[in-house]
Order: C-alpha cells, then structure tokens, then sequence
C-alpha cells in the first residue's frame, strides 16, 4: 500500500499518504477540530500527538472513540463528528 | 490470548528498548519487544512507513539495529500495555491491548525478565486558551513532522523551556513553515550563551543558532506564551516578557496558526510503579524509577532503561538499553550457571543453534559513558528549571484539567474547601479523573498545591475497551491488574 488514498470526515473527502494516522491526515487537510466536549463544548482536535491527552478522539466507521494520533488511516475510513 | 514464555519481554520500541532488546537477543535469549506505535523508532527515531526515511543523525544506525532485531526477536507493534502483573515465583504477565485492523484485540505475554522502555512525554503549562486547536505540544508538532511528512501550521510559534525547542523550531522552518518566534522562558543569555554551549556542545547550539538565523527565526529568552487567542481555532497569542521568576513584565500579541508548547518532558513510569519498583526524584523533580549500575529497579527480574531512569535525551537512552541488555544476559546466563534445569527454561534459544547465554560483563567503557551523559543531562535540567510565576498567567476560568474540564477557579474552590495535596484536590475538583489519568495535569496540579509531583498511581495504564476486556475473561485469564496468573 504505497499509493495515496482517501478517507472522509462527514462525507468530504481527506487525501492521506499511506502510514499517515487519521489525525495527521486531518490535521494535515487543515481539519483542525473534530469533537466537542461534554461541558463546555469548546472544539478538540490533536494536542499531545503521541496517545498521552485524549483530546483527539474520534469516531471511524461507527466504532467506539479512538485515539486518532495513533490510529492508522484505511482506506476508505469513514470519520464522523 | 496469552502468548510464549519469553525470557524477556521489552516494552517500548525506542532506542533504549531495541539496544535492550537487540543486546539480550545477540546473548541467545529470546525476546519479544511491543510497542503502541505502527513503526519501532520511539520519539526521537520517528520516521515516515514506507521508504522509511528520515535525515535523524543515528536513524541509519537505528534501522541495522531494528533490522537485526527482526531476525531474532519477536516484534510486536500496535500493541499497548496496560497491565503488568507479577506471581509469587517472579513470573511476569504483559496484558496489551492490540490492533487488529479495526478492533482491539487482547494480547498477554508471559515472561521471566521485563525491561521498561516507554519513553517519556511533554511536559505542559496550562495558560488560558491553551485548550484550543491549533495549540500542540512541541513534541506533537515533531512527531508529526517526522512521522507523517506534516508541517504543524503555516504561522508557527514555539514557546517553553528547554533545548528541545530549538529542534523544532528548525525542523518546522526547514519544512516550511514561516516560525514567528521561538520562546525560552528560561535563560535571559540568549543563543550565544546558551547552556547547551557551556555544557560543551557548542556545536550543536551554533547549529540550531545559524539554522534559525538562516530562516530569519528570533530566539528571545525570558519571554513565554501566556494566552491562546482565537473563536474556533488558534488566531494569536499573547507573548510575556518574563522576571527570573516568570512573572509578567510586559506583552504583546503575536498572529500565527499554530503553537508548540513544552517545558521539559515527563517520563512514563506507570507500568514501573504498577509493579511496585522504588521511584526516586530527578533533578527537575519529576518522578522516575531507581535503577542500580545494571538498570535493575527494586523489583527482582525488572529492569528499567532510557527516559523512565530520567530524561537525558536518544544517545543515553540508547546507552542504558545496551547497559540493561548485557545486565538481563548476565541475569540470565547467572540462572543457567546455578540450575541447569531451570536454566534450559530461562534461555530457550531462538534457533537450535543459537548460543547459550554466558556470562556477560558489563564494560568499564559504558558504564564511564553513561555517567558522564547523566551528568550532563541532569545540568541540562538544571539550567531549565520551570518557575512558580506561571501560576500567575492563569485567571479563574482557565482549564487545569483539560479532560474533566475543570477551571482553575474550582481547584482554589477545593483547596478552600481543605485540599491540602494534589490528591484531595483531584477528589474535590476532579481535576485528573478524565480519560488521560492527570498524565497532562497531573505536574500543574501538584505545582497548583505546592508539592512535588508524585509518582502516578494507574491501576490500568491505559483505557482499554470493555469488549477487549470481556475477551480477556472468555479466555480464562483475570482482568485485576493485581492478580496473579499462570502464564504457562
Ligand atoms: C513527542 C516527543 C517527541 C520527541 N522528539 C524528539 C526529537 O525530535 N529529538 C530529540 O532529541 N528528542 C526528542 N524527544 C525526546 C525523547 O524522549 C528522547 O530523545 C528519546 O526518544 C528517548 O528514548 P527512549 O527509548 O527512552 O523513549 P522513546 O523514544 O520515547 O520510546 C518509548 C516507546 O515506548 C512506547 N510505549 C510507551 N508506553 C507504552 C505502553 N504502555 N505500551 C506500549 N508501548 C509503549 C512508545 O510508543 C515509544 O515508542 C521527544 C519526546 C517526545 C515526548
Ligand atoms: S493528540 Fe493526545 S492522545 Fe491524540
């Protein structure tokens, strides 16, 4: 798996080069953000980048939150918010 | 699933735990090393999949070494350890969460011999808007410049304590990025007497000095981001001109998209702790495990090397593996010596021809070595102390606890209310009860409460699923972190 691929966030489609984790994609395609927090609501997107902080969790494919500066890009990976 | 009875198990995948591990396998022990990443490298050897490529010094080095590691050892990547237990007879049990395409897998290894290599973090201040995107950590923007070809932001600024920043402020200009500024709130010398020059490495400063200089990056010391601006995203940040005790003397407001921020590391000892081993205070106070010449902790067949001993950069850490390697060998060959039988168990060779362990000392040279990079990274921590006047960038509504999002005001609440430590503090105001355990709020707190931060008490080192754990049960095996269980 050496070509670029693609996954979506909400439907729109993010380019990601093979061994790219979803945040580095998004980040990348300068998605800053993706969730809100429970109390305050204030947007939440990479901080640590390392799986320390939690704060870059995010749904893929309907599964339960993950930490998205560790988790692998597949092709075809649907995000939603 | 519980796999082997491995004469060593190496978590972590950095250059402490594949010198520990290579070394222990070149002596014929067989080993198994995991680690939460996609690709071995730890921080500092982070590197892009395929070609793997990074211009790193060392990193070609690192990739023989990851090559003759492969050939003789068990490689276990995207697995993350949670748990460590120990029986009554010293076995060990390794309880990893696993990622199996989508879902997360159980994984248990069990073992005679651990060596902890889990690195270590960055250390964070918490400075209102801190929170908002845009705002990394200085190792975060590093890692995803080395790891994934991503340049953090177009308009970067770089503020802490440390020389780490210098790296990656240089990385990120030579990437691309147009670096605003970086900014040491220690110091007050400047780059000319930077204490990485006094230290003897006055090359290496001279280089990230003329690389700044190249990009047209100002270095300033004594100044410190003390608030994040922006409605959804980072759109400026207040610079301070700082006291020697980091109080505020004057600011400005500086436009970019992107902020990293650290003050020094943390190092990872949960595991350690987990297990009981002694925890001493390094230099800057941080919490680290005590090890002996060899790299043994106080716990019998558990070795600790690289950051987790104390934060003092790639080359010691890579050192202490090497140290640790020969120590675990010696370990092993010493069990062989005494009880044959035992012995044909503890060092299982790979291969049918592979050498059975014998005795291995541990070389003047290194050990000279290692103590002469410990002092220089302890004067390292030293000359970056971080200051009390921090707290004072703080307002009432500005989140301590990042997680459970808790204002500073509620931790003062709490503190009223009679929580004296970091500990009731977190019970009253729930300040590091969140998804990352305090590993971000922890040392803010216990600054917050005038203590010393205390080593972090995880029953479970790191969230794992309840489907992974139920399939934890369903193979027989206890999911307590204390037990202990047949790893046979
Ligand atoms: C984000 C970050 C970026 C850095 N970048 C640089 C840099 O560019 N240059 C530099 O000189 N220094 C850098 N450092 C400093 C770095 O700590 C050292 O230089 C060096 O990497 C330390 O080596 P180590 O082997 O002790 O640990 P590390 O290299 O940190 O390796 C530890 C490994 O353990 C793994 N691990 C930790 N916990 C677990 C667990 N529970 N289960 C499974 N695996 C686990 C991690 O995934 C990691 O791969 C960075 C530090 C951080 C935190
Ligand atoms: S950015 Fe901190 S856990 Fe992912």
């Amino acid at each position: 798996m050496t070509e670029p691929f693609q996954i979506t966030i909400d439907g729109h489609p993010v380019p990601v080069t093979p061994g790219q984790t979803i945040g580095a994609a998004l980040h990348a395609a300068g998605r800053r953000s993706w969730r809100t927090t429970r109390f305050g609501g204030r947007p939440r997107g990479l901080f640590c980048g390392i799986g320390v902080c939690f704060d870059c969790l995010i749904t893929v494919n309907g599964r339960p939150p993950e930490r998205a500066c560790l988790l692998p890009a597949r092709p075809g990976d649907e995000v939603t918010t | 699933m519980l796999l082997g009875d491995w004469d060593l198990v190496v978590i972590g995948g950095g250059p402490a735990g594949v010198a520990g591990a290579l070394t222990a396998a070149l002596h014929g022990l067989r080993v198994a090393v995991v680690d939460a990443g996609a690709r071995l490298g730890g921080q500092y050897f982070r590197h892009r999949a395929a070609p793997p490529h990074s211009s790193t010094p060392g990193f070609g080095r690192f990739l023989g070494q990851v090559r003759a590691l492969r050939e003789r050892a068990e490689v276990l990547t995207e697995h993350q350890v949670w748990s460590v237990t120990r029986q009554v007879d010293g076995r060990l049990t390794v309880h990893c969460a696993a990622r199996d395409g989508g879902r997360e897998r159980p994984v248990a290894l069990g073992c005679r011999r651990l060596l902890i290599a889990t690195g270590a973090h960055d250390r964070v201040l918490p400075f209102p808007g801190w929170d908002l995107p845009g705002v990394l950590t200085a190792g975060g923007a590093q890692a995803l410049l080395k790891g994934h070809g991503v340049v953090a932001g177009s308009r970067v600024v770089v503020a802490g304590t440390g020389p780490f920043l210098l790296p990656v402020a240089v990385g990120l200009a030579e990437a691309g990025a147009r670096v605003a500024g970086v900014y040491e709130a220690g110091g007050g010398l400047g780059l000319a007497r930077h204490p990485l020059r006094a230290l003897g490495k006055a090359g290496e400063a001279a280089g990230y000095g003329v690389a700044l200089a190249r990009h047209g990056v100002p270095y300033r010391t004594r100044r410190a981001v003390i608030a994040a601006h922006g409605e959804h995203e980072l759109e400026a940040v207040t610079v301070a001109r700082l006291d020697r005790d980091w109080r505020v003397l004057g600011t400005r407001r500086v436009t970019c998209d992107t902020l990293a921020t650290g003050y020094g590391f943390i190092p990872q000892i949960e595991l350690g702790v987990q297990l009981g081993c002694d925890t001493r205070h390094d230099a800057d106070g941080s919490p680290i495990l005590a090890v002996d010449h060899g790299q043994r902790t106080s716990v019998p067949g558990v070795w600790a090397a690289g950051e987790p001993t104390g934060v003092g950069g790639w080359r010691l850490a890579e050192l202490e593996g090497r140290l640790a390697g020969l120590s675990i060998a010696a370990a092993a060959a010493a069990v062989a010596a005494t009880a044959p039988a035992v012995a044909a168990a503890a060092a299982v060779p790979t291969a049918a021809n592979a050498p059975v362990p014998v005795p291995v000392p541990v070389p003047s040279v290194l050990l000279r070595r290692r103590r002469s990079a410990r002092a220089f990274a302890a004067a390292l921590l030293e000359a970056y102390p971080v200051r009390s006047g921090w707290q004072g960038w703080l307002r009432d509504d500005t989140l301590v606890c990042r997680c459970e999002e808790v204002p500073l005001a509620r931790v003062r609440e709490a503190q009223e209310l009679g929580a004296t430590d970091a500990r009731s503090i977190k019970l009253l105001a729930r300040a590091g009860m969140g998804w990352c355990q305090g590993r971000i709020c922890g040392y803010p707190v216990a600054c917050l409460a005038g203590e010393p931060p205390a080593p972090p008490r995880r029953p479970v080192a790191q969230p794992i699923s309840l489907a992974a754990l139920a399939a934890f049960d369903e193979d027989g095996t206890r999911t307590e972190p204390h037990t202990t269980e047949d790893p046979a």
